[in-house]
């Protein structure tokens, strides 16, 4: 119960900070991308504040304690593997990002104060995720 | 169509998001990305569903609750119905193989400095570009 509270409280101040930055706002998403036509530079501002944030707060968090409150291990990933399926993958999201400018982090918070048309994206983003696992799950795609 | 510049607010905001991922680490260990979240609705029977869903359930809450209390988000979708089907579609598989987005890979990825992200977010943002750029203003520039 602890974890799910927790992850509600996370998840709310995760949410407004997304829609107070303009990450939410798809004209503003893409006006940032826009440097030779009506550019916005506001989101330098949004990655700037979260990452600067993120990164004292996990070295603090790292440094001060050997496991968080309520499990028994931190969970970040291990991989250091860079193949085609990262490079691959992240440029084509980076073309959806462009054609919708809408990413995951910014259109789920998004449904909350537009539902429509946010709700379109995330529909056919659901689609695209569980096509790409079926894709995976193909026998022939164990190289890919 | 031109949008406001917003220092104040897009840093404030951005302070809240990794504010979010850090409160995540400390209580539960976990990495906030939007795309392994996404796994809360889509594998309901994971043992991480339930607080999956959680967060997206306060994501989602979050500004609605802000707005019955006089907020306002400005928000203005330019591209047409068929291109946020089609955009949805491509970030879905992109996402889904390259194994994060922005918040995963950008915000907590980079914050760790996991070489895996790096790579990711200076991809998707080259291509970002490219995209926007070429939708916009064509081939010549």
């Amino acid at each position: 119960m602890n974890r799910i509270l927790s992850a509600l409280g996370a998840g709310l101040v995760f949410g407004l900070g997304i829609a107070i930055s303009g990450m939410g706002n798809p004209a503003k998403v893409l006006n940032f991308f826009d440097v030779l036509g009506t550019w916005d530079p506001s989101l330098i501002f949004v990655m700037g504040g979260a990452l600067i944030t993120t990164a004292i707060g996990y070295r603090v968090i790292f440094g001060a304690r050997s496991a968080p409150m309520f499990d028994s291990k931190f969970h970040v990933p291990t991989s250091k593997t860079i193949d085609a399926k990262l490079v691959g993958g992240s440029a084509l999201f980076g073309v959806g990002w462009g054609i919708s400018g809408f990413c995951p982090g910014g259109a789920i918070p998004a449904l909350g104060f537009a539902p429509w048309p946010t709700a379109l994206f995330l529909i056919s983003m659901g689609g695209g995720i569980l096509l790409a696992r079926w894709l995976q799950a193909l026998p022939s795609s164990k190289t890919a | 169509m031109v949008t406001e510049f917003t220092p104040y607010a897009s840093l404030i905001g951005g302070v809240l998001i990794g504010l979010g991922a850090v409160i995540l680490m400390a209580l539960n260990g976990r990495i906030a990305g939007m795309t392994a979240m996404l796994g809360g609705v889509l594998e309901p029977r994971s043992p991480d569903a339930p607080w999956r869903l959680a967060f997206l359930v306060g994501a989602i809450l979050a500004p609605a609750i802000a707005m019955i209390f006089g907020a306002e988000f400005s928000f203005s979708s330019p591209t047409t119905g068929a291109l946020l089907v089609l955009g949805g579609v491509i970030v879905g598989v992109g996402v889904t193989y390259g194994s994060g987005c922005t918040s995963g890979h950008g915000v907590c990825g980079m914050a760790r400095l996991s070489p895996r992200s790096i790579v990711a977010t200076l991809t998707f943002m080259v291509t970002t570009f490219a995209t926007v750029t070429l939708i916009r203003h064509g081939f010549g520039g």
